[in-house]
């Protein structure tokens, strides 16, 4: 308990240090100073009558002005400091007893009684709370305890409702689980174990209450329903002020002004400390990044057939501490019909180059490179109005996770026909035809009437397909599929992964397929990139897996691969260790700290992508010669072991 | 279920189940706010009708007005009646005017309703597009200026009452620059102050809300898919993340519109404004005890209203939240 009550106060003092805390603090002191002591010193000049200077405004012995008594403005709005802080104090404090005593009902009473003590804080928290004042001021009759107990039992719903929810998380957790069996009594749980635990979220949002408190004194006031003359809150000078603001504005501006900083002061104390919990960090300012130099080899020739040319791709984002750049200098082709996969770990970069490659990488991100066409368009140079029909019809994209990937609020049908509305020109019925006529070719069943529904409606591999129907909306010549069956089960990926065959040969179109499966990859694709901490390291034709990589990464992806016929007495094979932080790569080869065949030479010198034949290149200084991968594996699980 | 049925079935029960759950909240809603306000009229201590009559009314005259109004009937006989006559329209007799409740009420309500519409389409039309326009400015961390320009002006904004901020506008606009009058109900520049004075602050709030859930939606992976369809950003923005920044918009929205008929009967007395604001203080103050309930009636109505019109606008613009519900 002690800790609790000092980690309590360090919190109040964290919040003092903040300069919203630090002024809110000094602003509430002021306040309270005010309440104490403007009585005592000021009593007699609030209460002056002065009728040589009947409703003046301000001069030299008045600063103010006076009222229609010729009464000091100034010294009434100080000395009614005490009143109207004390009364909404007051109510406050009340409104949080009753709140309390409302909220914990329901777990000390019988179940139906609970229920209708719930229920009836649910239709009040409905209501504004000054329409539940006023109807309290009725019960409780016009005057300063009416309006006290208006506002206390205004503000108590709403307590209650705070204390339900909170109660309702603490009494989940395990220590009053532990009381519970303990056989500790319900209302001995409720004062020894949840009063504690929620007491702080409670003072802060009744310091916050206190604000609202006050200003709703002094609605109440105004209105004439709260202080009665002779007494006087703030509220009720506001009441006097206003009849008389042709001649004197400041009457009625004064405690106005008194009011709303009386009631930040409040507000603000409790901000500041429920702010503190999450206190943010402010970004430092970076300069601009400098592009490092191409690390790749000269530009390799394309083929007259290169739909997407990739050189010395770069996406960097800004960090307090500088630029990481998790994507550093990719480079590869993929030719009209082509199959690609781009495989690697998490972190490798492979679902960015997909995004880059696309231009979606939103600022702060920043997306370089020597060379990058699509369909003979440079894509970092045009301006994106010219680019949006090009990429709109040509390219299509289907992500990670169908769940989230459409619209909510839109249906299905609608969010496919607006890319032939956009950028084929089409009116919105033939569009939704279209869009029909596409799910249909995506083996939606009931096509017409699945497109007037919405994504909650679909499953998973039917969104998964929806979105690959999406892509073909317009006349796609390559598709960024970036890991488009991870979230669904086995079955569904098979359907899927066929589908973006079929796509592919009756389309003649390229496929760009990300995946952290080796084996997904192998099935689809002709070639794959292999990527390792932001940079391709391998790339080759599937076909030639069987033969063997060159690159010691690659072949430790193979070997951990699972297969049917993997021995299951053996140990899982693992590759040690972990890819290096995209802002921590080291200087030589990203992969040397976990490679088995790494020199001295790879913790210094980066290797470069190289041709190895004309199909294959890879970027090791210890390139794998032999042709059989088994070696690979013991080496990776001798690493293992170590 | 037949194939016939379930095609059209699956598309209209969450929507029919969802409406006959909604009502029937509504109606037991209706009926609490009902009895309460009658038990609002016993609650009062003392004799209502010698508290509105004075003291030095004579007991004979008490008695009879006591006897008009089912005072001495046993409670359950008043509670009947009371209903009755909440059926066909009667609200009693105000005691102050004599005039029916009713009335009373048909000639304010109409003054407070159009206030509370004017300021709240205020409030939507400023907020929703201020919000949306800093939302993009600010997006991702960038222009943090602007960001803790934005959020400290309607921290402040929202921090004043709305009788405060009335009581500074007629300061400036009407007493010192004279542009608009200072009170009453006339052509249409006075209703420029009071508007002002009640959308001012919800405004503010509105719109950091809405820029806060733009912010949010803009994160989304769908946004992204609405960005590799390579709709024009205004699309993107207007069509794909307004609808899903709306929901939470409209809940705070509603919250709003609620708050705001509880404001304009505290803007309606700064302005000396003819709307029911104004007539339930001075009924509260005259202990005109018929004429109170039949406004509390009112405004408490008002408040379901607008909670049922907002829960439906809500299952209309996010289809889930009518099966999150169920």
């Amino acid at each position: 308990m002690a800790t609790g009550v000092g980690r309590r106060g360090s919190k109040w003092l964290a919040a003092a240090r903040t300069p919203l805390g630090a002024c809110s603090i000094v602003l509430l002191t002021l306040v309270v100073a005010l309440a104490v002591l403007a009585p005592i010193l000021w009593q007699d000049r609030a209460f002056a009558v002065d009728t040589d200077a009947i409703g003046q405004g301000p001069s030299g012995t008045h600063l103010l002005g006076t009222d229609s008594l010729g009464r000091d403005i100034l010294f009434r709005v100080l000395v009614a400091t005490r009143l109207s802080v004390t009364l909404a104090v007051l109510a406050t404090v009340i409104g949080v007893t009753v709140g309390l005593v409302l909220g914990a009902l329901p777990s000390v009473l019988p179940r139906a009684a609970g229920r209708l003590v719930i229920s009836v804080v649910t239709i009040a928290v409905a209501f504004p709370g000054l329409l539940l004042a006023l109807f309290f001021a009725v019960i409780f009759g016009v005057g300063t305890h009416g309006a006290v107990l208006a506002i206390a039992f205004a503000m108590a719903p709403s307590f209650a409702r705070l204390a339900q929810t909170l109660a309702a998380s603490v009494v989940g957790r395990d220590f009053v689980s532990a009381a519970k069996v303990a056989g500790v009594g319900r209302i001995r749980l409720l004062v020894r174990h949840v009063l504690p635990n929620i007491g702080e979220p409670l003072v802060v949002n009744a310091t916050i209450g206190a604000g609202a408190a006050l200003l709703a004194f002094a609605g109440l006031s105004f209105l004439g329903i709260g202080v009665q003359a002779p007494d006087f809150d703030w509220g009720r000078l506001l009441n006097e002020g206003l009849d008389g603001i042709y001649l004197n504005p400041a009457a009625a501006l004064a405690p106005g002004v008194a009011v709303v900083l009386a009631g930040l002061a409040f507000n603000l104390v409790g901000e500041a400390v429920a702010g503190v919990v999450g206190v943010r960090t402010r970004s430092a300012r970076i300069g601009r990044r400098s592009v490092p130099a191409a690390g790749t080899a000269a530009a390799e020739e394309h083929g007259d057939d290169a739909l997407l040319v990739v050189e010395n791709l770069q996406v960097a984002f800004p960090r307090p501490s500088g630029w990481t750049v998790p994507v550093r200098g990719v480079s590869f082709t993929v030719r009209a019909g082509e199959a690609v996969g781009v495989v690697g770990e998490s972190g490798s970069g492979k679902s960015l180059t997909g995004l880059a490659v696309s231009r979606l990488v939103e600022t702060p991100g920043v997306v370089t490179a020597d060379r990058l066409e699509f369909a003979g368009t440079p894509l970092l140079t045009t301006p994106e109005r010219e680019l949006r029909g090009l990429l709109g019809t040509s390219l299509a994209m289907v992500f990670q996770d169908p769940m989230t990937s459409f619209n909510p609020t839109r249906r299905i049908g609608r969010q496919l026909a607006e890319v032939s509305e956009q950028h084929q020109g089409l009116p919105r019925r033939k569009a939704f035809e279209r869009a029909v006529g596409r799910l249909r070719s995506v083996r939606i069943p009931a096509a017409e009437r699945r497109a007037r529904q919405y994504p909650h409606e679909f499953s998973g591999g039917m969104r998964q397909r929806a979105m690959i129907g999406m892509g073909l909306m317009g006349e796609p010549r390559l598709i960024i599929a970036d890991e488009p069956t991870t979230a669904l089960d086995v079955t569904v990926q098979r359907q899927l992964l066929r589908l973006l065959a079929r796509t592919r040969t009756e389309g003649d179109t390229a496929i760009l397929l990300i995946s952290h499966d080796i084996a997904v990859v192998s099935q689809t694709c002709d070639r794959m990139l292999v990527m390792y901490a932001g940079r391709v390291v391998e790339d080759l034709l599937t076909g030639d897996l069987a033969a063997g990589p060159r690159h010691p990464y690659t072949r430790a992806l193979l070997a951990a691969t699972l297969e049917l016929d993997t021995d299951r007495a053996e140990p899982l094979t693992v590759i040690p260790g972990r890819p290096p932080e995209p802002d921590r790569v080291p200087a030589g080869c990203a992969f040397a700290a976990r490679c088995p065949a790494a020199t001295d030479q790879c913790l210094v010198e980066d290797p470069v992508l190289e041709s190895v034949t004309a199909a294959h290149r890879v970027a090791c200084w210890h390139p794998q010669e032999d042709a059989a991968p088994e070696r690979a594996r013991e080496a990776v699980t001798a690493g293992g072991a170590e | 279920m037949t194939a016939a049925v379930a095609s059209a079935g699956i598309r209209d029960n969450p929507w029919l189940s969802f409406a006959g759950r909604r009502l029937g909240r509504f109606v037991v809603s209706l009926w609490v706010l009902a009895s309460t306000a009658f038990l609002m009229i016993q609650l009062v201590p003392g004799d209502p009708v010698r508290a509105a009559l004075g003291m030095t009314a004579p007991v004979e005259l008490v008695n009879a007005r006591r006897q008009a109004l089912g005072l001495d009937d046993p409670l359950w006989v008043q509670y009947g009646h009371y209903l009755r006559g909440l059926f066909t329209g009667d609200f009693g007799t105000s005691m102050s005017s004599g005039l029916p409740v009713a009335q009373v009420i048909g000639d304010r309500l109409p003054g407070t309703l159009k206030l509370a519409v004017l300021a709240f389409a205020v409030v939507v039309v400023v907020a929703v597009p201020v919000g949306v326009v800093f939302a993009v400015l600010t997006r991702g961390g960038r222009r943090r200026g602007v960001e803790l320009g934005f959020t400290s002006t309607t921290v402040l904004l929202a921090a004043v009452p709305e009788f405060l901020v009335a009581v500074g506008l007629v300061a400036l606009f009407a007493v010192a620059l004279g542009w608009f009058p200072v009170a009453g109900r006339g052509d249409a520049s006075a209703f420029v102050l009071p508007v002002a004075a009640l959308a001012i602050g919800p405004a503010a709030v509105l719109s950091r809300v809405v820029r806060v859930e733009m912010l949010s939606v803009l994160g989304n992976d769908f946004i992204r898919t609405a960005r590799a369809k390579r709709l024009p950003a205004r699309l993107v923005y207007v069509r794909h993340a307004l609808p899903n920044a709306l929901t939470a918009t409209l809940t705070l929205g509603g919250l709003m519109l609620t708050g705001m008929v509880a404001g304009t009967v505290l803007v309606e007395n700064v302005f000396a404004w003819p709307g029911l604001g104004s007539t339930i203080v001075q009924s509260i103050l005259q202990k005109d005890y018929p004429l109170v309930q039949g406004i509390v009636l009112v405004y408490g109505v008002g408040v379901l209203l607008v909670n049922l019109v907002i829960d439906v606008l809500l299952a209309l613009l996010d289809p889930r939240s009518t099966i999150r519900e169920s």
